[in-house]
């Protein structure tokens, strides 16, 4: 088991390892590069955006999606927007303010170079996005504009009303279809990849199912990449899409990928509140929000109950802030999750169960205007009354914390590139940029990043040094990976018990929340570890899945999910319970300050906690990799 | 609250499908329309019974995977709403609700209410974009595009790509869907170069997928969960006529 982590970040000074590691990378002759296959699975900003120029630097692309358009993809959600070191507001930003905000805000758990260098591209993902006629906000006098965000005191938000996910990934898409037109990329929709395949320790295609006939197909190429996205429905209620799922990254840490900081899960803390148990979702409410709305809760208990407009102003208490000043209602979205929770911990919480706090647009409609406030957040409130059936414009919204976003995902090197010859990694798949805390409008930066303009200059290294034999998907280990997938099927079609997948799925993900959620303790942990493995058993011997694996089978499909989460569950709780420290979206209740701060233990856990597959899901093999600080000195994080 | 569902069910491409009826019991009005088919899905399957296929994933009404004409309107009876953004509080107890798949020649049914909308990406494949390699862009900031016409492209790129408009259309047209993208570019710089090509190649593809044509009954704009404007086809309509005058090549 002894392996060894190596990160290949180049030699040098910070600000230039990406543009030496650029020249030393070797290429591939444009001559040369038609007679490459590249798989891509995933098509969200990282996905497509990867898909698309490796086909328009002349490489051949078999793009996979589980939806039925590559439109489709959960990065369509994202509301805020993106960061960019432009300093088009002049305002002092810069590339280096970008880097040290995300290191700072990651709560120094991510790699210095990794992300100097998604503060370098950033500025060329809004050049290019603009180009490809993505419709940003722009002032009247044409230039772009710009809004501020968590965890940053500079204006450095691109955004498309509260739609910008949604206009950057269509731009991608449309990038994608245009090759899709000129037949570089095969496009494959409504396919599910099931198994990465291994030839001569190389990933050198997967093995997939055709949603709609069931069709279980090989694939071989030249390189595999995952953009497949986080883990965050393991919780079953987060803000992800009902398809978002862990089964791509998981399947591929059992064939030997190693999982780096699966504990690491980002609890956004405006979202719409739970109402019931019905619920399939919760909604996010953007970020932006904090721009012109405060949060509050009653300073009195007896209060909660109340309509918060009988409430007058010295009785509400603006914990944000009251507690950091400097930037109040604009802290990270770890502080002001956990601060909610404090507040709402103390009974001062509103609405059902006494889970929520206000946020508040009456400050803001008397400062510019029901029609200003409209226009930047229309779209937002609209969706808040449909389901809440309350203004915003009228009461202040009730919002509650929920599971976003992950930061741990497969460990990468520099190169994107995971411990697996050939399998790269992309966007929020992997765990590279963010470490222990995502600061807002970064996860669009860092999947046009990785797609962009990272994966196209590393991946043509590996193809011009790896050296390996052409496959054609029909050698005996694709034919394996084929019969195990179909043999998974027929398991999880033979149980016939009586128990839905979603029952499973709801089972766990309540566990993990309750567990392994917003606080964590070393008792909590162990709790859930040793529960995990009982509803596992049940699972696979009182599933219900009807019909059969020849046809299109929603059940068939989500249990598959279901099994993989109720795998990797156990090992987000072992990694949580291992790192005996707070960090940013890890919060042990062992380790704070007297404020309730996290505290963390610089001394024993400056490491990505990467997990290898033994064969025995209770006995993961871990395996660290040091974290260098060369460039910022490790502080406590102030936002006071 | 008690309802009664009338829902198509149909097991593949080829089977003849029906309408089936079933009683749902003790749902929340807090519940979302489609929170009820889970609902239903568990009943129906704790009974033995396969659940109703439907197209979801995003929920929160911007990914455009959701679908169905609910009492013979596409995405239900609220304007400027997705399917699941519908909530049951829109209903009354004892109601009978009928639950279909869009209904369009090019829109095949796959399973139940499961479509295949694979059409819009032929379409947006021909022209649905600017030709422009990664790493090509000048700086963001070098071409001013006035408020007023970013808005305008906004506004037709907001459309979510669900196929509502053809499904409400009585031509089972698709120009509504079209025309939101080629405003979008239309009202850019970066759009210009290619804009006479991009409506005729699009337009080409929408006829050969079997799209009818638009003859302004509005019913497009009515059912668009993004109340994208007609103003889209008349602005599309007028490229096109322009580009074919022109004589540009597809």
């Amino acid at each position: 088991m002894g392996i060894t982590l190596d990160s290949k970040i180049p030699s040098g000074p910070l600000a230039q390892k990406w543009e030496k590691h650029i020249f030393d990378l070797k290429l591939v002759n444009p001559a040369n590069k038609r007679k490459f296959t590249i798989i891509v699975v995933g098509t969200g900003l990282a996905g497509a955006s990867a898909a698309a120029t490796l086909a328009e630097l002349g490489y051949n692309v078999h793009a996979f999606a589980f939806q039925d358009s590559a439109r489709r993809a959960h990065s369509i959600a994202a509301q805020g927007g993106i960061n960019a070191a432009k300093n088009y507001q002049n305002d002092g930003d810069s590339v280096y303010r970008l880097f040290y905000d995300t290191i700072k805000g990651g709560d120094y758990r991510a790699r210095e170079a990794n992300v100097y260098r998604l503060a370098q591209v950033s500025t060329s993902i809004i050049d290019q996005c603009v180009a490809q006629g993505v419709p940003f906000a722009r002032e009247y006098g044409g230039t772009l504009s710009n809004r501020s965000f968590g965890g940053a005191q500079v204006s450095r938000t691109f955004y498309a009303r509260g739609q910008t996910g949604q206009q950057l990934l269509l731009g991608a898409y449309s990038a994608l279809m245009r090759q899709v037109g000129l037949g570089t990329v095969k496009m494959h929709e409504r396919s599910e990849m099931l198994d990465v395949v291994l030839v001569n320790g190389h990933a050198r295609g997967i093995v997939t199912r055709d949603l709609e006939t069931g069709k279980i197909e090989t694939w071989g190429a030249d390189a595999v990449c995952l953009a497949t996205g986080g883990y965050g429905n393991a919780f079953f209620l987060s803000t992800n899409a009902q398809g978002c799922n862990v089964t791509a990254t998981w399947r591929a840490h059992k064939k030997g990928a190693l999982f780096a900081n699966p504990c690491y899960t980002q609890i956004h803390p405006t979202c719409i509140p739970r109402s019931g148990d019905h619920q399939s979702k919760l909604t996010l409410m953007s970020e932006s929000l904090r721009n012109d709305g405060r949060v509050w809760v009653p300073k009195n208990k007896a209060d909660v109950g109340k309509d918060p407009r009988q409430i007058p102003e010295d009785q509400r208490d603006y914990y944000l802030e009251r507690i950091y000043p400097s930037f109040g209602n604009l802290v990270p979205r770890d502080i002001a999750s956990r601060a909610a929770k404090r507040m709402c911990d103390l009974g001062q919480g509103v609405g059902p169960g006494g889970l929520g706090v206000y946020l508040d647009f009456g400050a803001a409609i008397q400062r510019v205007g029901q029609s200003v406030v409209a226009e930047r957040y229309g779209n937002l409130f609209e969706m808040y009354q449909r389901i809440t059936d309350e203004s915003p414009y009228q009461t202040p919204m009730r919002i509650y914390p929920a599971v976003h976003y992950t930061m741990g995902g497969l460990w990468v090197d520099y190169n994107l590139m995971s411990n697996i010859p050939g399998l790269h990694v992309l966007g929020e798949a992997n765990f590279s940029d963010h470490g222990a805390n995502r600061l807002g409008a970064s996860a669009l930066m860092q999947g046009l990043a990785d797609g962009y303009f990272v994966i196209p200059y590393t991946i043509g290294h590996y193809l011009a040094t790896s050296g390996q034999a052409k496959v054609s998907g029909d050698e005996p280990e694709f034919k394996a990976a084929a019969v195990e997938v179909k043999a998974r099927m027929d398991k999880l079609l033979a149980i016939k018990g009586n128990r839905s997948p979603t029952s499973f799925h709801k089972e766990l993900g309540y566990l993990l929340w309750d567990k392994c959620g917003m606080g964590r303790t070393g008792d909590g942990l162990q709790e859930a570890l040793d529960k995990i493995p009982q509803i596992r058993e049940e699972f696979w011997s009182n599933l219900n899945v009807l019909g059969d694996g020849d046809s299109y089978n929603v059940a068939l499909e989500k249990a598959g999910r279901v099994a993989d989460f109720l795998e990797f569950g156990e090992l987000m709780c072992r990694d949580a319970l291992e790192r005996k420290e707070s960090c940013g979206g890890h919060f042990r209740e062992e380790y704070q300050t007297e404020a309730g701060e996290a505290l963390r233990d610089d001394d024993n856990f400056t490491h990505v906690a990467a997990w290898q597959y033994t064969g025995d899901l209770a006995k993961p093999n871990l395996v660290k990799e040091p974290l260098v600080f060369e460039e910022v000195h490790l502080s406590t994080r102030s936002y006071k | 609250m008690n309802l009664t569902l009338k829902i198509w069910r149909q097991k593949n491409r080829e089977a003849k499908g029906a309408m089936e009826s079933y009683p749902v019991k003790d749902v929340s009005p807090d519940m979302s329309f489609l929170e009820m088919l889970d609902i239903l899905n568990e009943q129906l399957q704790s009974a033995k019974q396969e659940p109703v296929a439907f197209d979801h994933d995003c929920r929160e009404g911007i990914c455009g995977m959701c679908s169905l004409v609910i009492n013979g309107l596409p995405h239900g009876p609220d304007a400027a709403t997705t399917t699941c953004q519908l909530h049951r509080r829109k209903f009354k107890e004892g109601d009978v609700i009928t639950i279909e798949p869009w209904r369009a020649q090019p829109f095949p049914v796959i399973r139940d209410l499961v479509t295949d909308r694979s059409a819009f990406d032929r379409i947006q494949a021909r022209g649905g974009f600017v030709s422009i390699g990664t790493g090509h862009a000048p700086d963001a900031n070098a071409i001013p595009i006035p408020k007023f016409h970013a808005d305008l492209s906004m506004d037709a790129a907001q459309c979510i790509g669900c196929g509502a408009c053809v499904a409400a259309c009585k031509n089972a047209s698709a120009m509504l869907f079209v025309g939101a993208k080629v405003a979008q570019y239309a009202h850019l710089p970066q759009g210009q170069p290619e804009r006479n090509r991009r409506v005729l190649a699009m337009m080409d593809q929408h006829d050969k997928e079997g799209f009818g044509a638009c003859t302004n009954y509005q019913e497009c704009e009515a059912a668009c969960p993004k109340e994208i404007s007609v103003r889209v086809i008349a602005e599309m309509n007028r490229d096109f006529l322009k580009a074919t005058l022109l004589g540009t090549e597809l």
